[in-house]
């Protein structure tokens, strides 16, 4: 894989923490539309991909405490196993702050490479923990997710870092 | 790569440790949820916390459909009203004969002494969105604790029995289809009077009739309606008609399988009924004992 140095350095605008905040708690509230039939099995977790984000971009401003309650959150939403998001997000917060500086020396393309493994591993530890409490396997598609969580990866990037850009403004050169 | 901090800056547990911690609190968490029930308090807590984000996710589709509403023709709505003017009609008679018929039946029952038949208090509730998780049929409505919607009630639609609420919130409950893995329901064949139990095999539109001997008397197009005998469904609500009899003799049960009659996956609003029967304690038992709940699988 073509390893290229990060590319001309952008200087970034530091991160507000009440962004992180905001963009966490409207990727919980687009989990929590009313998803049902094919969709559901389509659409990515939302807050599972923001929270990856911030972990890789920002590993020190995002804790386990909040990926933990917020998986909670989805928990009583979902109508799910009360610790079951909990604990993918859990293992997803730190698989993505382990390998934060590794996944940054990638292009954006190959970016996506890295996220799909780690969605699938928080899928999978819902799959595990569902069927030790009795569930049937629910298909090959239920790993769907992942894998359109992880083709949305540009965008989200895209996204979450338009207010880091640093204005350019020729008039008032800012910085 | 591995994420280590230099010694000489404070920065708290290692991610390893912060994992460790999480991880075994949320498998606490699991256990003691699915297990042993006991996080019932907690879970009230999150929910309120949850609830309004609930709301506003749900807003948009009932904004829509209530749009939709507004928006209906003219020609459709004569349609209806024609429709519903015929069916009212055509059920007057059967009306009519039912006051007759309870009439006697009231009789009767006084007659043999038995006890009266409980009309059950229907509560109507909007269904706020189908659960998202893959692994269980569930459906949310917007009718909670505050409403008096308890953990058991039954719950129905016009044609039949959708399932049970499972869990209430101050404002919300959680229902728990009929077709969802392992649920149970108490049915009576309405044709031979056989009793059995239906339950769900986490398929939509299909229903497993269990333990029915090879012999049995069962017919497809059979409707099965709710016993009553579980004291959770009041008895002889439509639940299912019977769609596929295999009886094989390498097997001691007959496989039977049925199609629920409710829309179980297709309702806006469902009402929920609040029955209560006196139940005899069970032999043995002393009066002295706290009463036990119903287990959530009734």
């Amino acid at each position: 894989m073509a390893l290229r140095p990060p590319q001309p350095h952008e200087i970034l605008l530091p991160v507000k923490a009440g962004f992180i905040a905001a963009t966490l708690v409207v990727a919980l509230l687009a989990n929590l539309l009313p998803w049902s039939g094919v969709v559901l099995w389509i659409k990515p977790d939302f807050l599972a991909v923001t929270l990856l984000y911030w972990c890789i971009h920002q590993p020190r401003k995002l804790g386990f405490a909040a990926a933990w309650l917020l998986g909670l959150a989805m928990d009583i939403g979902d109508a799910s196993l009360f610790g079951q998001h909990a604990l993918a997000y859990t293992l997803l917060v730190y698989a993505g702050i382990t390998l934060h500086r590794r996944v940054l020396m990638f292009s954006i393309k190959h970016q996506v490479l890295h996220v799909v493994p780690l969605l699938l591993l928080a899928q999978l530890a819902t799959l595990v923990v569902r069927m030790a409490a009795g569930a049937d396997f629910p298909g090959l598609l239920y790993f769907t997710a992942s894998f359109t969580g992880a083709a949305l990866w540009p965008l989200f990037v895209l996204v979450l870092k338009l207010p880091q850009q640093p204005r350019l403004d020729p008039e008032h050169p800012a910085i | 790569m591995e994420h280590t901090p230099p010694p000489f800056f404070k920065t708290g547990p290692t991610p390893l440790a912060r994992l460790l911690i999480f991880s075994a609190l949320s498998l606490a968490l699991l256990v003691a949820d699915t297990r042993f029930n006991y996080l019932t308090p907690l879970r009230q807590i999150a929910a309120v916390i949850v609830y309004p984000l609930q709301r506003i996710a749900s807003a948009p589709a009932s904004i829509a459909r209530r749009i939709g509403d507004f928006f209906v023709t003219h020609s459709s709505l004569r349609a209806e009203n024609a429709r519903l003017t015929q069916e009212r009609l055509s059920n007057a008679p059967a009306l009519q004969q039912l006051k007759a018929l309870q009439a006697e039946n009231r009789q009767l029952r006084e007659l043999l002494a038995a006890r009266e038949r409980v009309n059950a208090d229907a509560r109507l509730a909007e269904v706020l969105y189908a659960a998202r998780d893959p692994f269980s049929r569930k459906i949310v409505i917007d009718k909670g604790l505050q409403d008096n919607v308890k953990a058991g009630q039954a719950v129905v639609d016009t044609r039949g029995v959708v399932g049970q609420v499972t869990r209430a919130y101050p404002w919300l409950a959680e229902v728990t289809l009929i077709t969802d893995k392992g649920q149970a329901v108490p049915v009576q064949n309405l044709r031979s009077g056989l009793r059995g139990v239906v339950f769900g095999v986490g398929q939509d539109g299909v229903l497993d009739l269990r333990f029915m001997p090879l012999n049995a008397d069962v017919q497809n197009g059979d409707q099965l309606v709710t016993s009553g005998i579980d004291g959770t469904y009041p008895p002889g609500l439509p639940v299912a008609e019977v769609s596929n009899i295999e009886r094989n003799a390498a097997f001691i049960f007959a496989r039977i399988t049925g199609k629920p009659l409710a829309g179980v996956a297709s309702n806006t609003q469902v009402l929920v009924l609040a029955w209560h029967r006196e139940v005899p304690q069970p032999p043995g038992e002393t009066a002295a004992q706290p009463k036990r709940r119903k287990g959530k699988k009734g």
